[in-house]
C-alpha cells in the first residue's frame, strides 16, 4: 500500500491491527503448542505501526521494486511477521492453520524461498544488519527513495557482525537505513543484560554515528512519531529505533511468566490467552 | 604435536645447521609462483574483472581491505564509482555483497582465502548460497601460496566450501585460465567461490588447445602410464611434471579441473577409466576434503578402481612458514618433488 492506510477512512486503527497481529500470532501457536509466542506478542505493536503507518508495499505484489525493504534478521520471529503479512493482506489468513506443518510456507524459522514478503532468510543471528547495508548501497546506487528496516532483537546485540555492519552504516552515511532493535531484555539462556550487557545502549549506537530514539515498544503512538522522526531526519546518516517491548504484551497471565523465550502453552490455554487478549482489547 | 614438541620452537635451531647451504627468504606476503624464466602475465584477475565491467555495469568490486594484495585496485581505479571499500570487516563484506545482490548487482568481492573460508562461512552459508544470490568470492592465498604461516596459509578452504550446497568452486591454473573465468562465473546464476593467483601470474595454458569452461574438465596432454588429475597451479606443476617424465620415457596424461565443484564426473570418469594408468591428483590443498577425495570417492562410487591412486597434496597439519620454494619442496607440491613421487610409485 502505497499510502499509509491507517490515514484512510474506516482503515482499522493501529492499535485494531496490534490486536490482530496478535490473535494471528496466538492462532499459530496453537497449531504447534509452543514457540515464540512472546516475542510475537511482544513486537506486535512494532510491526502493526511498521505495516501500516510506514512501509511502502504492495500486498498483491512482494517483490514490487517500489517498496520499503523490511529484513526480519531474527528468523525465530518469523511468526510474528507471518502474524502480520497475514493482517497486511500478503499472506491469506487460510495458511495461519498450516504454521510449522510439513510443507508450509510458514516454516518456524523465517526464509525467504519460502514465504511471500519473506525479505531474507534470518535466523543465524546477527546477518539481517550487514544485509541491510548492502540493500541501502544498493538502492542507493538505483538512484531509488526507498528504505531498509531491519529488525533485530537485544540479543543479537551479542553478535559481532552487527558492530561491523553499524560502523559500516555510519561510514556510509546510510539516511535510508533504519534498524529496529527489540529489546524486550530476554534471550535463550535468560535476562539478556545479564547473559552480556549492552546498556548503554543509545550511547553505542551514537558512538557509531547513528541517529538513535529510545521508545516504549508497546504505545503505537510513541512507535509512530518515532518511525516519522527516523524516515524525515535529515542529516545523512542511519536511524536506530530502540525499542523496549513486554515479553507476551497484552496475555496478562503469560507475561507473568519468567522463563518466556519459547513458551510452553498447556492446550486448554490458548482459549484463555485469546479470551485474555479479548479481554484487554482497546478498539 | 603434543604440548612439550610446541614448546620445543618446532626443534629449529636458532642458527643455520648447514652453513653452506644458502637460506631462502620468506620475502613478501604473496610470493609469485613463477620461476625465473617464466612468462607472466600482469594481474590478469583485475584486468579481466575491468574489462567484464565495460560491458556489464551491474559488476561490482568489494573488497575487506586487501584491494591491492587481490588485484582489484586496478578495477577500482577503473571503475571508482561501483568500488567498495568495506573496512577489515570479512563477515560484513559478505553480507553487505549479499544485499546488493538482493538489489540486482553482480558483486565480486576479494579477501583472502584462510579468511573467507574460515572466518566467514556462515555469513556466506546463510546470506549468500542458501538465497542462491550471485555474489562472486575470488580469494587470494590460496593453499600454500605464502610463507607467512598457517594464519594466511588456507590449506583447507576447499574442503571447509565443498561442504557448502550450491557454491561452484572454481581454481583456475594461470593467468588465461583467470581472465577467461572471470566473464564465465559472473554468467553463472549463483554463488561461486573461487581461488585467485595475484600480480605477475604464470602465463602456461596459451600453449595447449584450452579455453576454459565452467564445470568442465580438459584433456591437456595424453599419455599411457600415469593419469594427473590435477587443479589450480598444480595443472602447471603437472605439465612440467609430466614433460620429465617423458624424457624419461614414461607417458603422463594431464587432466586439468579448473571447477572443483560441481565436478565434471564423465570427464574424469572418462579418463580414468581407461585401463592401466596410475591415477594421481595433485592439488595445492591438504590432502583431506579437496579434489583427491573428491575424485576418489567418485571413482569407489562408479566401480572404476584404477590400478593405484596417489595424492599429491599438502599434509593434515599447520605448515610451516619459510620462502615457497623451501616449502613446495619440503611439502611435496614442487615439480622436482612430485615427478620423484610419482617414479617411486610407478617402481
Amino acid at each position: 500500500m502505497e499510502a499509509p492506510s491507517a490515514v484512510r477512512a474506516n482503515a482499522p486503527g493501529l492499535e485494531e491491527r496490534a490486536y490482530r497481529i496478535r490473535r494471528n500470532a496466538l492462532r499459530m501457536g496453537e497449531v504447534q503448542g509452543q514457540g515464540y509466542i512472546a516475542q510475537a506478542l511482544g513486537i506486535a505493536d512494532v510491526l502493526a505501526v511498521s505495516y501500516f503507518h510506514a512501509l511502502r508495499y504492495r500486498p498483491e505484489d512482494p517483490h514490487w521494486e517500489g517498496r520499503d525493504r523490511f529484513l526480519l534478521s531474527i528468523g525465530h520471529y518469523a511468526i510474528a511477521l507471518y502474524a502480520v503479512l497475514i493482517e497486511a493482506g500478503v499472506i491469506p489468513e487460510t495458511e495461519l492453520e498450516t504454521y510449522g506443518t510439513d510443507d508450509s510456507r510458514l516454516p518456524m524459522s523465517g526464509m525467504a524461498s519460502y514465504t511471500p514478503g519473506m525479505e531474507i532468510s534470518g535466523g543465524s543471528l546477527g546477518i539481517g544488519l550487514g544485509i541491510a547495508v548492502g540493500m541501502a548501497l544498493g538502492l542507493k546506487r538505483k538512484r531509488s527513495d526507498r528504505f531498509v528496516y531491519n529488525l533485530m532483537s537485544d540479543g543479537e546485540l551479542d553478535e559481532g557482525p552487527i558492530w561491523e555492519a553499524a560502523m559500516s552504516a555510519g561510514h556510509h552515511k546510510l539516511d535510508n537505513l533504519i534498524c529496529v532493535v527489540d529489546v524486550n531484555r530476554m534471550q535463550a539462556d535468560g535476562v539478556s543484560t545479564g547473559v552480556l550487557n549492552f546498556e548503554p545502549l543509545q550511547d553505542k549506537w551514537q558512538a557509531f554515528g547513528w541517529f538513535v530514539q529510545r521508545v516504549d515498544g508497546n504505545d503505537t503512538a510513541a512507535l509512530v512519531a518515532a518511525f516519522d522522526a527516523a524516515r524525515h531526519h535529515a542529516a545523512p546518516q542511519p536511524r536506530v529505533i530502540i525499542c523496549d517491548t513486554r515479553m507476551a504484551k497484552g496475555v496478562p497471565f503469560l507475561e507473568a511468566r519468567e522463563k518466556s523465550h519459547f513458551l510452553r502453552v498447556e492446550a486448554h490455554e490458548w482459549a484463555e490467552a485469546i479470551k485474555a487478549l479479548d479481554d484487554g482489547r482497546t478498539a | 604435536m603434543n604440548r612439550t614438541q610446541r614448546r620445543s620452537w618446532r626443534g629449529i635451531p636458532a642458527a643455520p645447521q648447514d652453513p653452506s647451504k644458502p637460506r631462502l627468504t620468506t620475502s613478501a606476503m604473496i610470493a609469485s609462483l613463477a620461476g625465473a624464466d617464466q612468462r607472466t602475465s600482469p594481474a590478469p584477475f583485475g584486468r579481466a574483472l575491468v574489462e567484464l565491467g565495460r560491458t556489464r555495469p551491474e559488476v561490482l568490486g568489494l573488497t575487506a581491505d586487501l584491494a591491492k594484495y587481490t588485484d582489484l585496485h586496478i578495477f577500482a581505479q577503473a571503475h571508482p564509482d561501483r568500488f567498495y571499500q568495506m573496512g577489515m570487516a570479512e563477515q560484513l563484506l559478505m553480507l553487505a555483497a549479499a544485499g546488493l545482490a538482493h538489489e540486482g548487482f553482480v558483486p565480486f568481492v576479494t579477501t583472502y582465502a584462510a579468511f573467507a573460508s574460515r572466518r566467514t562461512f556462515d555469513f556466506i552459508s546463510q546470506g549468500i548460497a542458501e538465497e542462491g544470490l550471485p555474489v562472486k568470492i575470488c580469494c587470494a592465498l590460496p593453499g600454500l601460496t605464502t610463507g607467512y604461516g598457517p594464519s594466511h596459509q588456507a590449506t583447507e578452504d576447499v574442503a571447509i566450501f565443498r561442504g557448502m550446497p550450491d557454491l561452484t568452486i572454481v581454481d583456475p591454473c594461470d593467468a588465461l585460465d583467470i581472465e577467461q573465468a572471470v566473464p564465465a562465473i559472473a554468467a553463472h546464476d549463483g554463488p561461486v567461490y573461487m581461488r585467485l593467483l595475484r600480480g605477475n601470474v604464470p602465463l602456461v595454458l596459451d600453449e595447449y588447445d584450452y579455453r576454459f569452461e565452467l564445470g568442465r574438465a580438459k584433456r591437456l596432454r595424453d599419455g599411457g602410464e600415469v593419469l594427473i588429475i590435477s587443479s589450480g597451479f598444480m595443472t602447471m606443476r603437472a605439465l612440467e611434471v609430466a614433460k620429465r617424465l617423458e624424457a624419461d620415457r614414461i607417458g603422463a596424461a594431464v587432466l586439468h579441473v579448473p571447477t572443483i565443484k560441481p565436478l565434471d564426473e564423465a570427464t574424469i570418469l572418462a579418463e580414468a577409466g581407461r585401463t592401466g594408468r596410475m591415477v594421481v591428483v595433485a592439488e595445492n590443498h591438504s590432502v583431506i576434503g579437496g579434489l583427491g577425495e573428491a575424485v576418489a570417492t567418485l571413482l569407489l562410487r562408479s566401480g572404476v578402481i584404477p590400478p593405484r591412486f596417489r595424492q599429491v597434496a599438502l599434509p593434515d597439519a599447520f605448515l610451516d612458514a619459510g620462502a615457497l620454494p623451501t616449502l613446495h619442496d619440503r611439502y611435496g607440491i614442487s615439480a622436482e618433488a612430485m615427478s620423484a613421487n610419482i617414479k617411486g610409485w610407478l617402481g
